[in-house]
């Protein structure tokens, strides 16, 4: 082994930092962000829409595409969320919308930590069960406290005030898309530096090997309960967003066929990528816009085809598949 | 714990049974300062065995485990190894989609306890990164410090089994065939990079190969049916009547 | 109010025993491959609409019509078994939960294509219907024929793991499929009989269905919960596990609504997760 001569052309430091440095396609892609404002101004609620969604399959991809961690409920936290904007301002009058917001993330969190104590305890189809289970439970319990969250017919009277006191969501919704592309943009840079500090290491060593995880001293449960954590309030930040921009909240917030469709749009973009959860939430309700109009039984055939080639045959999902295409797989 | 000729590493009495089978009768071994020490015995003797108990992958029934003189029965495997206890394994345990840099650096954090920072980028852990390098040098790995893990040479994945112990500063070092799967010619080779880890550090391996042994070990313990046989320096264990009986015998036809 | 106990009790057995037959299969290949098919209920539809299709198509007799579902669901289940399951056997859980959930997808949008939403009830033969009365309470006949058919396949299912060649073989490769293997048993094509079976009775179970639940494209869908919770919580690999995971679920199911209608699925899926933390290998899983 020639070790010596070789292990001078190899700069450890250099080599951690280009890891995390800003690509021209990274940023490039955040310019394009912008372009629904010019390009589309007539789809600005459809653009808001899919940031929402975006920023919620980015908190799923913390925990499934980093930590590994199998969720078929989150959608409980993006409910959660939801509820707590939407009972913020229509049972207490409370219509600012960044405290409210900043309010139903943290409380979607703290719902996310004490969750994260049963989540850790549980594996394969153990887990998918109890977060299964949890999802319904807490569906369940909207549905039946109905003199707080207006059980099947939804919450009445939400109000959003002006952002800082100033900006005015308005009919065609230049504020509310602005408002959750930065929501999204800095929940994006939040993970980003998550994703790439010895923390994401962690995880994704979790990911890759849990048995060695002991074995080199790491109390990884201890991990796993801040990621869950992080992402439950994320996936709170998504619902708050969602309801301060459409002013309703429903039960559809909590429901299976959100936490399936967001695992989804996950998979469709491709796991442990960060862009992958925001161009599968891209792809996947820009296409349900298109299709679903003609008849939302179809839009699942497609969905349920394209779910199946994707497992078969892009096992790093679209993105992976492109990157994989491009040539430039690292 | 000061006394230097105390052991580094103590069992006491330890016993594992699963169901009706003795995988561990009343084991009490003991690992001077600085030793190095070889586990022999034939298959299913339970050597491995011995070592997840010892590190907290499993919990032995009854006994007790004492690391540089302290308690260590009712620590979790994580917590032994921040106390000092680190182990390889017989069958690579990895990262397989992580660097060896990456992994090394993992294991580094984690023993400074700042593996949980979230909020600081990699690149700014500078000496833990420094640390990491110099450990992966010393082994050999630093030509393919950023290659993907599943893309190294089989010898070199066993190399990173060390790495990666090492890099949680052990007292004490418990490796499960370090040169299980190498070809014969490479293995003294690896064993080499064992003989030249640091003096302080205890060490105790499972080897198959008795030329090896003899070689490397300062004292053999022999494990026979999950209860220690015999312990002794290699020229006795060499002569002695039982061991060939048991287990020389046996490796000529195992 | 002591007869009301009673009639739920008996009504949420029978349905217990519906679930039974629906997910006893799934139970048993999990244990064997730990494969995660969500499509499991998709079987069980397909056997449905087999019965409604042979019973208006062809009017072919209600028990005629009950091994035909069982028949196709088999046929199709070594198909997709031997053209696409078994390419994700190592493929990691997510894959296939994900995978087997777009089968549910698209099973649902091809019925939905061929049969529309709406309910495809069945005309049952007239022995089968109204009810009886047993110890002064009201039974209803087909509920009672429910739990016939289902005790018989258990104690089929008991006999044949127990006392043949394939169920021995079965249980050796649930046990530990490496020793299995090493034992020279042909553990793919145990599994490929296994699915066919399991499916085979997730049809029947479909079939069955028909008159105490209903049947349209979501059945695939909205029983895969249920099928779920007696998996998890009867243990993988369980005959008996599943049989008493079933009863009770079908028991708590009935009761709950009956009594409690506000807060019933929440009770259900309260005791799944706390069941799953305590053992979560489910009450009689092994692994």
């Amino acid at each position: 082994m020639a070790a010596t001569d070789a292990a001078k052309t190899i700069d450890p430091h250099a080599w951690l930092a280009a890891r995390s440095r800003w690509s021209v396609f990274e940023i490039a892609f955040w310019l394009a962000t912008l372009l629904p404002f010019f390009l589309f101004p007539t789809y600005l609620t459809l653009a808001s829409q899919v940031a929402i969604a975006a920023l919620f399959a980015l908190s799923v991809d913390l925990i499934l595409g980093y930590a590994g961690i199998v969720t078929l409920g989150h959608a409980m936290f993006f409910g959660i969320g939801a509820y707590t904007a939407g009972i913020l301002s229509a049972r207490f009058g409370w219509n600012d919308p960044v405290s409210g917001l900043l309010i139903a993330g943290a409380f979607a969190g703290a719902i996310g930590f004490i969750a994260s104590y049963l989540i850790v305890r549980v594996q394969h189809l153990a887990l998918i069960m109890v977060t299964l289970g949890l999802g319904f439970l807490t569906y369940e319990l909207a549905n039946a406290m109905g003199w707080l969250t207006g059980g099947a017919d939804g919450l009445r009277g939400v109000r959003t005030g002006e952002i800082f006191g100033f900006f005015r969501f308005d009919l065609w919704g230049y504020v509310g898309y602005s408002y959750a592309l930065t929501v999204l943009f800095l929940a994006f840079l939040f993970s980003r530096r998550l994703v790439n500090s010895s923390f994401g290491l962690a995880l994704r060593g979790v990911r890759e090997n849990v048995r060695r995880m002991p074995a080199i001293g790491s109390e990884y449960r201890w991990h796993l309960r801040v990621i869950y954590t992080i992402s439950a309030a994320m996936a709170g930040l998504a619902g708050a967003v969602l309801t301060q921009t459409t002013n309703t909240v429903g039960l559809n917030t909590l429901s299976f066929e959100r936490s399936a469709d967001v695992v989804v749009m996950l998979i469709l973009g491709g796991t442990g990528r960060l862009y992958g959860a925001i161009v599968g939430a891209i792809i996947f309700m820009v296409a349900r816009d298109q299709l679903a109009g003609i008849n939302p039984q179809y839009w699942y055939f497609w969905i349920g085809l394209l779910l199946m080639v994707v497992v078969l045959f892009m096992p790093n999902g679209i993105l992976g598949f492109l990157t994989r295409l491009a040539g430039r797989r690292d | 714990m000061a006394d230097p000729a105390s052991p580094m590493l103590q069992t006491e009495g330890i016993r594992k049974n699963f169901g009706a089978l003795e995988v561990a009768r009343d084991v009490s071994i003991s690992l001077p300062r600085g030793c190095r020490h070889a586990l022999i015995g034939p298959n299913g003797a339970g050597k491995t065995t011995l070592i997840n108990l010892i590190t907290g992958q499993l919990t032995a029934d009854a006994g007790r485990i004492l690391l540089d003189g302290e308690d260590i029965t009712g620590r979790s495997a994580a917590e032994r190894v921040t106390k000092g206890l680190a182990r390889t394994f017989q069958i690579n345990t990895l990262f397989p989609d992580l660097t060896p840099i990456e992994a090394v650096t993992l294991a580094v954090c984690e023993r400074e306890g700042t593996a949980g920072r979230f909020w600081r980028d990699l690149s700014a852990h500078g000496e833990t990164v420094d640390e990491s390098f110099d450990i992966l040098k010393r082994l050999g790995l630093a030509d393919v410090a950023t290659r993907a893990t599943r893309t190294l040479a089989y010898g070199q994945q066993r190399l990173l089994e060390i790495a990666l112990a090492l890099a949680t500063r052990p007292k004490v070092l418990l490796l499960d065939e370090p040169a299980a799967g190498v070809p014969k010619t490479e293995s003294a080779a690896l064993f080499g990079v064992i003989e030249a880890l640091p003096e302080d550090i205890s060490v105790l391996f499972i080897e198959h190969d008795m030329s090896i042994v003899f070689r490397f070990a300062a004292s053999i313990i022999v494990l026979v049916g999950g209860g220690v046989l015999v312990q002794a320096d290699p020229e006795t264990i060499r002569t002695d009547q039982r061991v060939r009986d048991v287990y020389l015998g046996q490796a000529n036809h195992g | 109010m002591l007869s009301n106990i009673a009639i739920v009790l008996f009504d949420g057995f029978a349905f217990g025993m519906l679930l039974f037959v629906l997910s006893v299969g799934l139970s048993v290949t999990l244990g064997l491959m730990n494969f995660i098919n969500l499509a499991h209920g998709a079987f069980g539809m397909l056997g449905g609409y087999v019965t409604v299709l042979a019973m208006r198509q062809f009017g072919l007799p209600f028990l005629l019509a009950l091994p035909a579902a069982f028949l196709a669901a088999a046929l199709v289940s070594i198909l997709v078994e031997r053209t696409l399951f078994r390419r994700l056997y190592n493929a990691g859980e997510l894959n296939q939960v994900l995978f087997t959930i777009g089968m549910v997808f698209v099973a649902a949008a091809a019925a939905t294509w061929f049969f529309g939403t709406v309910q495809q009830p069945i005309v049952l033969p007239r022995w089968l219907r109204g009810s009886v009365e047993v110890f002064g309470l009201r039974l209803g006949v087909y509920r009672i024929f429910i739990i016939a058919m289902a005790l018989a396949i258990t104690a089929v299912l008991v006999f044949g793991l127990e006392r043949t060649r394939l169920g021995a073989q079965i249980r050796a490769a649930v046990d530990n499929q490496r020793v299995a293997r090493g034992l020279g048993l042909d553990v793919e094509k145990i599994f490929g009989i296994t699915f066919a079976l399991g499916s085979g009775l997730a049809g029947l179970g479909g079939a069955l269905a028909i008159e105490i639940v209903g049947l349209d494209p979501s059945f695939g869908f909205h029983y895969l919960v249920y099928v779920l919770i007696v998996v998890s919580v009867g243990g993988l690999g369980s005959i008996t596990g599943s049989f008493v995971g079933a009863a009770l679920l079908g028991i708590g199911d009935v009761a709950g609504k009956y009594f409690v209608p506000e807060i019933g699925s929440f009770l259900i899926y309260l005791i799944l997760v706390a069941i799953l933390l305590v053992r979560p290998l489910g009450l009689f899983g092994r692994r």
